[in-house]
């Protein structure tokens, strides 16, 4: 039976996230005295280094390595940014994090600062996140009282205190550069890496950018040793992920395992399997940057470097199951139409380019694609990523790519066929009477919205596709089964 | 855009708002927050008054407010209807959901009722992925809902 591990959500459920006494109780706040009294900056760095702690916002950067570069810029003033903008749809850990255990990211924050030279550290959060808002600041406030943020922590002469940024709806605010832009009032417009926000970021000062569940790991690495740590998980992705379990999922909510779990564990023996009995056909992860892992990749061993290879990503942690009911290429389209919406439109690959993606879908999934546009998909997909500014356009293509790797016949299909065999893509479906099944109820004439169902009482009835605008309702009211989808 | 005449007293709100953040233009997405959950929305008049308290032109405040999609320059409804759009929801169906909101209040997404009770618009993910798929009412959401639900949850705010 695959196990859990919580290292990252250690405290979620289990203490009063509004009483900084329960952190206390579980050995909170316990690594920033260690850090503060006992051990140097650089040793401190040293100690995340080895554990093999990576970013887990989405690259999987490492942790220990983006805090030395920092340290080492030489300037007046540094930042600590929490990224807890969390824009992946169908993602919810880190919102988790901050409402269930909001002193665990203040503290790592707080190690941080001293680690990295910084006096000053934000939480930029989305708006959607009310509640997550309101136990942060409660918990900021508790830890000022008790002198563990602010001046002088824990009498030790170390100043660092906590500000919250607010996001306003904008998915590429989670990538660094925007997320920096739009802290300081403007639009959320990435710029070109680098230089680093560790060297140039907030208000152009060196700046420490990591995601909630990567600074949620920290205390427990020093409470517990890189040791520790490190032997958990696969060679070169260490600890645990947190994933949301979504979509056709028997239990949905998130879930802590050891990096190296394979996706059959994750949705099988932790999920529950697929609802209804029905079968997995696939599962995306790293959202509308990531790919999908299907059948093929059940028994591969979940970490950074496999997802990259099966042609997906870690992203942040979102896991949606897919069944025989979904169409991947209405799912590629559906991850297009939100790139189109978020593209912030500074640079035209992404701008341009991902439009020219999503019609080239709306055309296939309408019926008039052919094979030649499938062809073209590919290239320009390729194309969008080697030339586009920020991560956003950059793998914004993936789930196009990802889908005509591993689900090319449903492609076909589509094009060559006419047909959508999950029954998704409205304009490839026809409903039909079965005249030998329907009884003349006149039930589904009376409810189709557009009056496209004609028949006489006690007579078979007939759609006329003209009209039938495909909404469902005949079906669902027949109690005959008469009526059906080809 | 169209002008709506702010009054003195609103215009004053306004300037403590943008005192507040010490006229600070680092400050201008916390300062348009609050301006919008004062005032509902954000027309082009506010802006004025806003680009003005903090010394930077009209364009530069309209393009952010432009930027963000949490910011509106169209009043919405008492009751605004936010249905989820996100992965998890709409592999469980949030588009049928949509599409029954559309029909049963007759209006667009973006748009508000005659009446001035409903206003229709999408998000993604609000982060409640598990009872998908997810309707939020003002702050209120409902959970699992399904389109023959949708009637029920209007019924709720039409009296
Ligand atoms: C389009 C885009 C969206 C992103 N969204 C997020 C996000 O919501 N949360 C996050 O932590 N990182 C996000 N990132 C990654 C950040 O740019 C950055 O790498 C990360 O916050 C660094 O923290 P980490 O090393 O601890 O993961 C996003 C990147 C891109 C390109
Ligand atoms: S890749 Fe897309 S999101 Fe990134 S800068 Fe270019 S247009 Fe903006
Ligand atoms: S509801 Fe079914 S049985 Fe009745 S008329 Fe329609 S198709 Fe025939
Ligand atoms: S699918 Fe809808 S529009 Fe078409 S016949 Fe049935 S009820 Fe009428
Ligand atoms: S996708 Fe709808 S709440 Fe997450």
């Amino acid at each position: 039976m695959a196990r859990q591990i919580r290292i990252a959500l250690r405290n979620c459920g289990v203490i009063d996230p509004e009483r900084i006494e329960d952190y206390i109780a579980r050995d909170g706040y316990m690594a920033l005295a260690k850090v503060l009294t006992e051990l140097s900056p650089e040793a401190v760095i040293e100690i995340i280094k080895k554990s093999g702690l990576r970013g887990r916002g989405g690259g999987g950067f490492p942790a220990g390595m983006k805090w030395e570069i920092t340290r080492k810029v030489q300037a007046d003033q540094k930042y600590v940014v929490c990224n807890a903008d969390e824009g992946d749809p169908g993602a919810f850990m880190d919102r988790s994090i901050l409402e269930g255990d909001p002193h665990a990211v203040l503290e790592a924050m707080t190690i941080n600062g001293y680690c990295t030279g910084a006096s000053k550290g934000l939480i930029y959060i989305r708006a959607e996140y009310p509640l997550a808002v309101e136990r942060l600041k409660t918990a900021m406030s508790q830890s000022r009282e008790t002198g563990l943020l602010g001046n002088d922590i824990l009498g030790t002469g170390f100043n660092f205190d906590i500000d919250i940024r607010y996001g306003a709806g904008a998915f590429v605010c989670g990538e660094e550069t925007a997320l920096i832009h739009s802290m300081e009032g403007l639009r959320g417009e990435p710029t070109v890496k680098p230089p680093f926000p560790s060297v140039e970021g907030y208000l152009k000062k060196p700046t420490n950018v990591n995601n909630v569940e990567t600074f949620a790991n920290v205390p427990v690495i020093i409470n517990k040793g890189w040791e520790w740590f490190s032997s958990i998980g696969t060679e070169r992705s260490k600890g645990t992920k947190v994933f949301a379990l979504a979509g056709k999922i028997n239990n949905v909510g998130l879930v802590e395992v050891p990096m190296g779990t394979t996706l059959r564990e994750v949705i099988y023996e932790i999920g529950g399997g697929i609802q209804g009995g029905k079968e997995f056909k696939a599962a995306q992860t790293g959202g509308p940057s990531g790919g999908c892992l299907t059948k093929k990749h059940l028994d591969t061993p979940i970490d950074y470097d496999n997802l990259i290879a099966a042609g997906s990503m870690m992203g942040s942690g979102g896991l949606i199951v897919m069944d025989e009911d979904d169409c991947m290429v209405a799912i590629a389209k559906f991850y297009l139409g939100f790139t189109v919406e978020e593209s912030c439109g500074k640079c035209s690959p992404c701008r341009i380019g991902n439009k020219r993606l999503f019609e080239l879908l709306e055309k296939i999934t309408q019926g008039n694609g052919t094979m030649e546009d499938i062809d073209k998909l590919r290239n320009l997909s390729t194309v969008i990523k080697d030339t586009s500014l920020c991560g956003l356009g950059q793998s914004s293509p993936n789930p196009v790519l990802s889908t005509i790797e591993n689900f090319m016949e449903e492609y076909h299909e589509h094009v060559k066929d006419k047909k959508c065999r999950s029954k998704v893509c409205k304009s490839l479906m026809q409903y039909l009477v079965v005249p030998e099944k329907c009884i003349g109820c006149t039930l589904c004439a009376r409810n189709c919205p557009v009056n496209a169902i004609s028949g006489e009482r006690k007579q078979a009835h007939l759609i006329d596709q003209e009209k039938c605008i495909k909404c469902g309702a005949c079906m669902e009211k027949c109690k005959f089964n008469a009526i059906i989808i080809n | 855009m169209a002008k709506i005449k702010l009054s003195e007293k609103k215009i004053q709100e306004l300037k403590d708002v943008c005192k507040t953040f010490h006229n600070d233009k680092g400050e201008l997405i916390n300062i348009l927050h609050k301006a919008q959950s004062l005032f509902g929305y954000l027309p082009a008049e506010l802006q004025e008054v806003i680009a003005k308290e903090l010394n930077v032109s009209v364009a530069h405040v309209y393009g952010v407010v432009t930027f963000y999609s949490f910011f509106t320059m169209q009043p919405k409804g008492k009751h605004p209807v936010s249905i989820c759009l996100g992965t998890a929801c709409y592999v469980r169906g949030s588009e049928k959901v949509l599409e029954e909101f559309k029909r049963q209040l007759n209006i667009q997404v973006g748009q508000t009722t005659a009446d001035g009770k409903f206003s229709l618009s999408c998000l993604r993910c609000v982060g409640a992925c598990g009872l998908a798929p997810v309707v939020l009412v003002g702050e209120k959401v409902y959970g699992r809902v399904a389109p023959d639900g949708v009637s029920d949850i209007i019924a709720e705010y039409n009296i």
